[in-house]
């Protein structure tokens, strides 16, 4: 089976319009979760929302740039960043683009928001399909929605495409925004923090939710290996058939997606997890458990919600995206937030940046409705 | 071993077909009348049914009616088992009942029981949760049925190692309109192959939609 492997990459977040810029702020620690006063009523909230101006700024790249909903044109600057950096094009039929989101144009419901663009692009495949034209491209984008796992879902099926022999190429594309919709949605469950949130720590209470666009291409084709690159190695997803909204307190779904990721990769010893770790006190309890009951108790462990927030649909590739980058650089990123250990079950947070070889990454992901998902990368 | 369908279930606004068994509905007026029709048709007892949204409650149905008598749960252990389910209008039905309340400053009033479904994936954790499958899980949404997307979906997920067979289809609810095809695709050793079965491809697929 040929080699899949991620390949050129774009980051944009309110820590930068670029994979670089996001990277030198990880590095230098700085958080991109902000005390807001946020949405009709006004209230405070910690969130990460990216600059209008600076959007503003970089619109003016893109032609009819009102046409286009926020979440859009952030998706159209990520992918034509990495469509310039690589040279492909999504008008070749070996290349497919994967979209992936939990809410899309959800903006678009809240009347007064867009005027001229209809509602209609809230339907997931219009909006990925009004993207996709905008590039004209040959497949009409798959979407996947998956809750919080979307993001690495869609690198694991972008793996399996390719080794299916479908496609050569395929960009994954993950976005979503911080609106009204998510942060009432959040807030009603009590889940959000209005302070950064502090994922694993011991004074973790909620989330912080941010918007970002992350694009990587995933690919076969080795004339498009970058520095950056890791090979997929393998990837799985699992239920815990459990409850809709709350993990299994025993990381039952997450212990198999990990323990399915490295069926055939048992001698692989992965030398840094970039967890999901969202900072609820119940979900972060469940990563320590099933991160103990898969024996990775001496594996250093870090999540970027301290930075960006949780980006939901985009979480999983900007994360992705992220990890390989450090990889490349040998350095583990500090967990942003984290202090004293407040899970029960035995993992070794990143308390400060660190230098040391990192050959082999794991990234997982939870969601609600059960869902897991894990995946394997190595130096290749 | 070849991968076949072995089961479907049909439900549109005035049909109920289980493999090719069709049952005409339509007395009831709104869509969610309709589904507690097929809950009672489908001898179902199933308390948590009644707090679902309508698109889990059509998923929950058409699953239900797909695995009666079809043996599946039986021939396969359900951490190899994978639901793959697409549709057009995602959880775009509960997310509007979600953004009326909170539309206006004076009456903002978000519900927890509501907001829980504006992820359309959540149908395949209910799915989970009754019938305790915890294998793959993948949700996609699409302008329309496309038998050719499931058909190479579901022929990837039986490549997995650590899947055996896959709930499938296309589970649509929006404004009260049900279109939903749930089909049990797996890989059938030649021993009990039997002629109900239909090879898993996009035209299987297609035939069984419309």
């Amino acid at each position: 089976m040929a080699e899949v492997f991620t390949s050129y990459n774009s980051v944009i977040s309110p820590l930068g319009f670029n994979t670089k810029d996001n990277l030198s702020a990880l590095l230098s620690n700085s958080i991109g979760v902000k005390p807001v006063h946020f949405g009709k009523l006004n209230e405070l909230f910690c969130l990460a929302v990216i600059n209008p101006s600076a959007l503003q700024a970089h619109s003016s790249s893109v032609k009819h740039s009102e046409q286009f909903t926020k979440l859009e044109l952030l998706s159209v600057l990520s992918i034509k960043d990495v469509l310039e950096q690589s040279g492909i094009s999504l008008k070749d039929p070996k290349t497919l683009l994967i979209y992936s989101t939990t809410k899309g144009n959800i903006d678009l419901l809240e009347r007064g928001n867009y005027s001229g663009i209809p509602e209609s692009r809230a339907y997931l495949s219009e909006m990925a399909g009004f993207i996709g034209n905008y590039f004209e491209a040959f497949h009409t984008p798959l979407v996947i929605s998956n809750a919080c796992i979307s993001g690495l879902l869609a690198i694991i099926h972008a793996k399996r495409l390719i080794n299916a022999g479908y496609y050569d190429t395929i960009l994954v594309c993950g976005g979503d925004l911080v609106t009204e919709f998510t942060v009432s949605g959040f807030k009603s469950f009590n889940a959000l923090s209005t302070k950064p949130c502090k994922p694993f720590d011991a004074a973790r209470d909620g989330i912080n939710l941010g918007e970002a666009v992350a694009c990587m291409i995933v690919t076969k084709d080795k004339a498009l290996k970058t520095d950056t690159s890791l090979c997929i190695l393998n990837g799985a997803s699992a239920n815990d058939a459990n409850h809709i909204s709350g993990p299994s307190r025993t990381g039952d779904g997450l212990f198999k997606a990990i323990n399915d990721t490295f069926k055939n990769f048992n001698s692989v010893k992965p030398d840094t997890i970039n967890a999901h770790g969202t900072a609820t006190p119940y979900n972060d309890e469940m990563e320590s458990i099933a991160f103990e009951r898969c024996g990775l108790t001496h594996v250093p462990v870090n999540s970027l919600k301290g930075y960006y927030g949780h980006t939901l649909g985009a979480a999983g590739v900007l994360e992705t995206i992220i990890a390989a980058e450090s990889a490349h650089i040998n350095e583990l990123i500090y967990s942003a937030g984290y202090s004293e250990k407040g899970v029960s079950g035995t993992i070794e947070v990143i308390k400060a940046n660190q230098q040391t070889p990192i050959n082999h990454v794991l990234k997982t992901a939870s969601g609600f409705g059960g869902c897991n998902a894990a995946a394997l990368f190595s130096k290749f | 071993m070849e991968p076949v369908i072995t089961s479907y279930c049909r439900i549109t606004n005035t049909i109920l077909n289980t493999n090719g068994a069709a049952q005409i509905f339509g007395s009831e007026e709104t869509g969610q009348q309709r589904l507690t029709e097929i809950y009672k048709n489908l001898g179902m007892q199933y308390p948590k049914f009644h707090k679902m949204d309508g698109l889990c409650k059509l998923g929950i149905l058409a699953t239900e009616a797909a695995l009666q008598n079809s043996g599946f749960l039986d021939r396969h252990q359900p951490d190899t088992i994978a639901i793959l389910l697409i549709n057009k209008s995602s959880s775009l039905d509960t997310d509007r009942t979600h953004q009326q309340s909170i539309n206006s400053k004076e009456v903002y009033f978000p519900s927890p029981s509501v907001f829980v479904y504006t992820l359309p994936n959540i149908v395949i954790g209910e799915i989970a949760i009754k019938h305790k499958i915890t294998g793959e899980n993948a949700f996609f949404v699409a302008g329309e049925f496309d038998p050719k997307l499931l058909a190479e979906q579901n022929l990837t997920l039986l490549k997995q190692n650590q899947v055996s067979a896959v709930i499938s289809g296309w589970v649509d609810y929006e404004n009260g309109n049900l279109d939903a095809l749930i089909y049990l695709a797996e890989m059938v050793p030649d021993s009990i192959k039997n002629s109900k079965f239909k090879p898993l491809n996009d035209l299987t697929i297609k035939q069984l939609y419309y």
